[in-house]
């Protein structure tokens, strides 16, 4: 422990804490506002600055650390007036239509504003960034830019992509693509970890809420709605519900208010998409012990800002991929085809909507592969904050909706659906149905859970033996199956590398491209929580333990699904549930 | 390296000079700490920095286009636009902008018919000002290249320019 002293009263903290925190935890909140725990200790915006005792100069609290003696002064009238200047200086050149920016009440620089007390703005120019950058998935305001960086630590060092960097110097600065590109064109993977760390308007997701009014409002255009499994464990913090709450009873009610026509759920195609998924990587693995060509490890191809980093960083691997679409995808396929012709609708007029917690996924839903029919397969795709935004603009009262379910003949899913929404869920839910489909019995783990690949750790693995499989099967008798799964892209780029070097041990690999996966997903709610991605961990894993089937062969509505359809991985599924992708490299 | 020759690199792309830049590369280690000597040393090869001699840049030393270009754009010395095939740079320090430095500019503006940081057409100047030379006797002062030009005056502009 270190002996300080802050605002004139005696305190210790652990060796190596920084003042910010080592302030915090003895109640003295000290102003920030680039600093995020664990994610961008930089100082590069100097709000946090304390006076030490014997330093030349105001120091960040956010990346100083403390040492035995130190004098710390939080709030002297020096420190105070240092910090409205600093803050009259960001607002200097700040686009200031706060009343009619998407995040009014919810900015970062706007609440620091009233925490200061700023009540004057002397160095008022007008913003000269007023590049507009509108991609499908990711818009750029650079006018309400504040150079924080925190866009920058999240792309070049959590994902390891490195799209967004400083470019030009002092008052031109911008935060941008290579030479200014538009961030459509180069190789983004619009996983949107961006948009949900911008203190401020800068980054957002594009809007597709108007786009989804009109079709609810046009009488002749029929709107089905689904939503991811993520989105149920968030969607509530947008109305006042601590983080690790699910709302997926009135998350359904409120869909269904919004004036949609059909309300269906997402986990019924995570169901599907294991059937599928598993069968082919059955295939692939069959054919591999046969001698026969087969491209392993197979990965999955959930992830759609994953996929666009495959496309573009390394089009060798695509043949790793398995060929499913998005469980979104799936549903939507479905909905103009298999549903349309039980309903006797017809499907031009019809309108799907995905609610997602994925930025990636707006992109996804304009590819070309995307369309059966001459007709896209999604319409439209908006983020659990904008769903939150459309409850909000309908005049719903979440908070004393009574909970409803979502429509047959796609709203039923078992417990392994749920999980496709966390880091390692999807290979969880794979294994429990292939395991079961081999062996004729439950994988050996407790509750159904694979225990080594549970978690937030990078990259994961894990080993199950095959013994005493089923005589139909019985060239897998002995197998050890290797599985990998990761979460954010440069966890994703280590396997790939290994994959390259031709030293993968996999059969299969999971990738999810953002750091947890889809509970932390580039369209999740904004969350100050530093246990936010726990949190919604633990709660989608008790969805899944509280129903009644947890594995996804055992839905009967997908059992029904088949007789009428065919099989997995027959030729009619893969026409409409199945895809191929592009080398994007060039 | 496959990916520039068979991108839609400009005409003048030689496949040589990346060869050399990546030589370059090579003798630096690739460091991502040597990225500026790098750039400098690109730079007199291929003239100027052109987005695809950044991306070939960033792929050979394993760091992202966007990191290559916020250094490039962060140097008033790094050019991405096609150089002429002299430098000419009229000084605006104080001594030589009292002394008529700033008409030094407008006559060179006039009479090569291009704003500052341009290029002629012909592709032999491009017009640049610096901050100080550091040859304030000689004020008002202007360096072609690596020539300096002492003393000069307005009219003495195209008898300078015709040596080139």
């Amino acid at each position: 422990m270190v002996n300080i002293t802050i605002n004139n009263k005696k305190i210790s903290a652990n060796a190596g804490s920084t003042i910010l925190e080592a302030a915090k935890q003895n109640g003295i909140l000290i102003p920030s506002l680039c600093y995020m725990e664990g994610v961008h200790e930089f100082g590069s915006c100097r709000i946090c600055s304390v006076e030490v005792v014997g330093a030349k100069t105001l120091m960040a609290a956010c990346i100083t650390e403390i040492k035995e003696g130190m004098v710390v002064h939080t709030h002297s009238a020096k420190v105070i007036k240092a910090r409205k200047v600093l803050y009259e200086l960001l607002l200097s050149d700040h686009l200031r239509e706060c009343l009619s920016c998407n995040r009014n009440q919810n900015c970062e620089l706007q609440k620091l504003g009233d925490t200061l007390g700023i009540e004057e703005n002397r160095f008022e120019t007008t913003s000269w960034r007023n590049a507009l950058d509108v991609s499908v998935s990711i818009t750029r305001d650079m006018s309400k830019c504040i150079l924080c960086r925190r866009c920058v630590t999240v792309c070049n060092n959590v994902q390891g992509v490195g799209i967004l960097n400083a470019q030009n110097r002092g008052f031109d600065t911008v935060i941008s693509p290579a030479m200014d590109l538009p961030i459509g064109t180069v190789k983004c993977a619009f996983c949107g970890q961006c948009t949900v760390v911008c203190p401020v308007g800068a980054l957002k997701e594009t809007d597709s809420t108007v786009q989804v009014w009109n079709a609810i409002n046009d009488p002749d255009t029929r709107v089905v709605i689904q939503a991811a499994p993520a989105v149920r464990v968030a969607l509530g913090e947008m109305f006042g519900y601590p983080a690790g709450t699910s709302v997926t009873g009135k998350m359904a009610a409120a869909m269904r208010a919004l004036g949609v026509d059909d309300v269906f759920d997402t986990d019924w195609a995570a169901d599907l998409t294991i059937m599928e998924e598993g069968t082919e990587f059955l295939h692939r693995v069959m054919d591999a012990l046969a001698g026969k060509p087969a491209v392993l490890p197979m990965i999955t191809s959930c992830s759609p800002g994953w996929i666009k980093y495959v496309e573009s960083y390394y089009p060798e691997q695509i043949p790793n991929l398995s060929s499913c679409k998005s469980p979104h995808m799936m549903l939507g396929a479905l909905a103009k085809s298999y549903y349309a012709e039980s309903k006797g609708l017809d499907p031009k007029k019809m309108f799907v909507v995905s609610v997602m917690p994925c930025t990636a996924k707006k992109f996804e839903c304009t590819r070309e592969e995307m369309m059966n029919d001459g007709m896209y397969n999604v319409d439209a795709v908006i983020t659990t904050r904008e769903l939150g935004a459309m409850i909000k603009q309908a005049g719903i009262d979440f908070k004393n909706l009574p909970e409803e379910k979502f429509d047959d003949p796609m709203g039923y899913s078992t417990g392994a659906a749920d999980i496709f929404g966390l880091t390692g869920g999807v290979m969880e839910a794979a294994l429990r149905t292939v395991y079961a489909i081999i062996m004729g019995k439950n994988l050996p783990f407790d509750n159904l859970h694979v225990t080594p690949i549970v978690g937030l750790d990078k990259v994961k693995d894990a080993t199950i033996k095959l013994e005493g499989v089923l005589p139909q099967y019985k060239q897998f008798e002995g197998l050890e199956v290797k599985v990998a799964v990761t979460s954010g892209l440069s966890g994703a780029k280590q396997l790939m590398e290994q994959i390259k070097e031709g030293k993968s041990p996999y059969h299969f690999i999971e990738v999810m491209g953002c750091p947890g996966g889809c509970i932390t997903g580039g369209g999740q709610p904004r969350s100050d929580d530093v246990d936010v991605r726990k949190k919604r961990m633990a709660i989608l894993y008790t969805e899944d333990e509280v129903k009644h089937l947890r594995q996804s062969h055992e839905n009967p509505s997908i059992s029904k699904f088949y007789e009428e359809w065919g099989s997995p991985c027959c030729h009619k599924s893969h026409e409409y549930l199945h895809t191929h992708y592009i080398d994007r490299s060039k | 390296m496959n990916e520039i020759q068979s991108s839609n690199c400009c005409s003048d792309c030689g496949n040589d000079q990346l060869e050399q830049i990546a030589n370059v590369i090579d003798l630096y280690q690739a460091k991502p700490s040597n990225l500026i000597q790098i750039l400098h040393a690109s730079q007199q090869i291929y003239g100027y920095l052109p987005l695809d001699v950044q991306e070939f840049i960033a792929q050979k030393m394993n760091i992202s286009v966007s990191e290559v270009s916020g250094v490039v754009t962060f140097y008033s010395f790094f050019s991405t636009k096609p150089r002429g095939e002299h430098t000419i740079l009229v000084c605006m320090g104080t001594a030589c902008y009292v002394r008529g430095g700033k008409k030094l500019v407008e006559g060179l503006q006039k009479i090569l018919g291009i704003n500052l940081g341009e290029t002629t057409q012909d592709g032999k100047f491009t017009l640049e000002i610096a901050r100080c030379i550091g040859a304030c006797g000689l004020a008002p002062a202007m360096m072609i290249d690596k020539v300096v030009y002492k003393s000069v005056n307005p009219n003495k502009l195209e008898s300078i320019l015709s040596k080139y």
